[in-house]
């Protein structure tokens, strides 16, 4: 009896004791900042893909101060080793996390579906899931700014491309070069040399080089570091940075450079968040919402082509001008996009294939 | 693709082969006397950025290269002292030396991102350099390259003929044995480790001041373990591993000549295999029975060593 007496006693101090820590963990909890996890591809001083994800990463901890808190994992290789560092974020209970690369998309969607109550980011793919959001950039809007460019400035006709990995991504950032190109210089052709890595300053120049001895006349890139766009200024031909404003490593050759802007995104999902309104949703942003943006033009640019530059951004602001605007044939010369017509996102993040003009 | 392209694209080769040869040399000596420095990576980081951070700051590429050879060698020393010393696991202390180099050049240099700096220069024999075709292939070079080149020989000729190089090699293959002859095996094996760091350290500014003048965060991007694989598949010897790099080098400069051309279409995956491929077949051609060498890895390779007390 005695002992039972203490046994419900117990349970009753017990259970008071445990109602009371669980509100003490609820209301902690409720202080507790948000905790915002970024996996990023690269190293955050790779000073273009990565580093444009982290200055968006700053933009959040700027913005909401202590509101939050911001954790970043770097030169993670896409694969399996992505799940274990997602998934590791999803255990120290990071409310938000933010996959910035392609190749994390089916990593992102796996643990997505074991953590329902967390948030997941995925850049640049296209799955989503109850939990999981896709963003992504419209690259090729700037993209077709480059080709325009590059296809007035040629004297050779030959554009260089440093590729990274064959991914839609990749190949339609490509197009739209060769495409705006070709309109304004139809013998133009873009040259297209493969690395295969996101990140080695060593190969991509290299591979700059490799383009630069067979003729090219102006450099383009879709890989990471400045390393292309260095040889160029030192081979004294012209190119364009990637991701980020390169000047300093190009003052004479960088004509501008693709500027990714996450930042503004960033912001308004962790809102989102934070107010309890983030729903899954795949967003596709460009010129018109700020998320891409072009460099300031370098000293080569003549004053005529900065106009039509900007009337290519405003342009596709306005929806007057679609990179991907048929006909477009491919390598074989077969009409693919009817004249007029323009081609669907769908079909855009699909692309698999090379329009006339370039050799890969 | 046309001949005149030849010379330009051996240009590039001997860029892509000069940073593996320098790391791989270095690494040959190590194992040579018996200890696995699995830390290369790690050491050309903080070659690379000690070498750029010291010519932003002085102005002078020859400081720079001493700066890099100082930086691989002290981080190179931090290994030996664990595992000569302390007597801990080559392996694993290998691998944490990457990491730790991989993340305190990244810490280190956080600042030096974006900096230009000049690129070594190449040097110039008046008349000679400017002869066409071989000219500047030949006398043109920057003076790592062909720093390089006379290491490989130094190396070879030190390993297979000099007092002090089998002295080297009888701690890498019987330590026990050099030991009871009267030499100090760890004192050689320490400054055959403070080499391989030097050299890697080289390898890494090779990187940073003459193939990418910058420095950007793990810039080396897997290439101190292209290096010690290099290593092996030349079969421990210094040619074979020159040979070795110089095709690495070139097959992978080759297949982005041909990408760049475009001509050949044969898609970009079997490309980029192919120095793979390439460099694995020819050395286990190599290494295979008419060529086999008497003795492959040092016996010793990797074994602590405690000398008797």
């Amino acid at each position: 009896m005695l002992c039972n007496m203490n046994r419900r006693r117990f349970l009753q101090a017990t259970a008071a004791t445990g109602l009371v820590a669980s509100q003490g963990i609820v209301s902690a909890w409720a202080a507790e900042p948000l905790k915002i996890g970024f996996v990023y591809v690269g190293p955050i001083g790779d000073y273009g893909w990565t580093h444009g994800h982290d200055t968006g990463r700053k933009a959040i901890e700027a913005h909401f101060g202590n509101k939050v808190k911001t954790t970043y994992v770097e030169s993670v290789a896409e694969g399996p080793d992505a799940e274990r560092v997602i998934r590791q974020l999803a255990q120290q209970g990071h409310g938000l996390i933010f996959t910035t690369s392609f190749g994390y998309m089916e990593q992102t969607l796996r643990v997505a579906k074991q953590f329902p109550k967390l948030k997941f980011e995925h850049a640049t793919g296209y799955k989503t899931a109850e939990n999981m959001s896709a963003y992504n950039s419209r690259f090729y809007e700037g993209r077709a700014v480059v080709g325009h460019i590059a296809g007035k400035l040629t004297k050779t006709g030959k554009i260089g491309y440093v590729a990274s990995v064959p991914i839609p991504e990749v190949v339609m950032g490509i197009n739209a070069t060769a495409l705006a190109a070709r309109k304004v210089r139809p013998d133009a052709v873009v040259r297209v040399v493969w690395v295969h890595t996101w990140f080695d300053p060593a190969k991509e120049a290299d591979a700059a080089k490799a383009l630069i001895d067979q003729g090219v006349d102006i450099m383009t890139q879709h890989t990471d570091s400045p390393a292309p766009l260095q040889v160029a200024e030192g081979r004294g031909i012209l190119g364009f940075g990637q991701a980020s404003d390169m000047k300093t490593y190009a003052p004479k050759a960088q004509l501008s450079a693709m500027l990714d802007l996450w930042g503004d995104y960033y912001i308004g999902r962790v809102q989102a968040v934070l107010d309890g309104t983030w729903k899954s949703q795949a967003i596709w942003y460009g010129f018109k919402e700020k998320m891409l943006a072009m460099a300031p033009y370098g000293e080569a640019m003549p004053e005529a082509l900065r106009q039509e530059a900007d009337a290519i951004i405003a342009g596709t602001i306005n929806g007057s001008y679609h990179a991907f605007t048929g006909p477009i044939k491919n390598q074989q010369g077969e009409v693919v996009v009817q004249d007029g017509a323009r081609m669907s996102d769908d079909d855009l993040l699909k692309m698999n294939w090379y329009v006339e003009g370039v050799t890969a | 693709m046309s001949l005149e392209l030849l010379g330009p694209m051996l240009l590039t080769v001997i860029g892509a082969a000069t940073p593996l040869l320098f790391a791989a040399l270095g690494e040959v000596v190590t194992e040579r006397s018996g200890v696995l420095n699995l830390g290369v990576e790690g050491l050309m980081l903080a070659g690379a950025l000690s070498g750029f951070v010291t010519v932003v700051a002085s102005g002078s590429h020859l400081l720079g290269l001493l700066a890099a050879a100082a930086a691989g060698a002290a981080l190179a020393l931090v290994f030996a002292v664990l595992t000569l010393t302390l007597m801990a696991n080559q392996v694993a202390t290998g691998l944490a030396l990457t990491i730790f180099g991989v993340g305190l050049s990244a810490l280190a240099g956080a600042g030096f991102v974006g900096m230009p700096v000049a690129a070594l220069p190449k040097l110039a024999v008046p008349g000679l350099s400017d002869l066409p075709g071989l000219g500047p292939l030949i006398f043109g070079q920057d003076l790592l390259v062909y720093l390089s080149l006379a290491l490989t020989v130094a190396v070879a000729s030190f390993l297979s003929r000099n007092r002090s190089g089998l002295i080297l090699r009888a701690c890498g293959e019987s330590d026990v044995a050099a030991h009871a002859i009267g030499y100090h095996v760890i004192r050689v094996r320490y400054i055959a480790v403070l080499f391989g760091g030097a050299m890697s350290g080289l390898g890494g500014a090779y990187l940073s001041l003459a193939a990418t003048p910058m420095w950007i965060e793990n810039m080396t991007a897997g290439r101190g373990w292209i290096a010690l694989a290099l290593v092996a598949f030349g079969s421990w010897r210094a040619w074979r591993i020159c040979a070795g790099a110089y095709l690495f080098g070139g097959v992978t400069i080759l297949q982005l000549y041909v990408q760049g051309s475009g001509r050949l279409h044969v898609p970009s995956q079997i490309m980029s295999m192919l120095p793979y491929l390439a460099t694995m077949a020819l050395l286990t051609v190599m290494a295979s029975r008419p060529w086999r060498s008497r003795f492959d890895a040092p016996a010793c390779l990797g074994k602590p060593f405690s000398p008797p007390a």
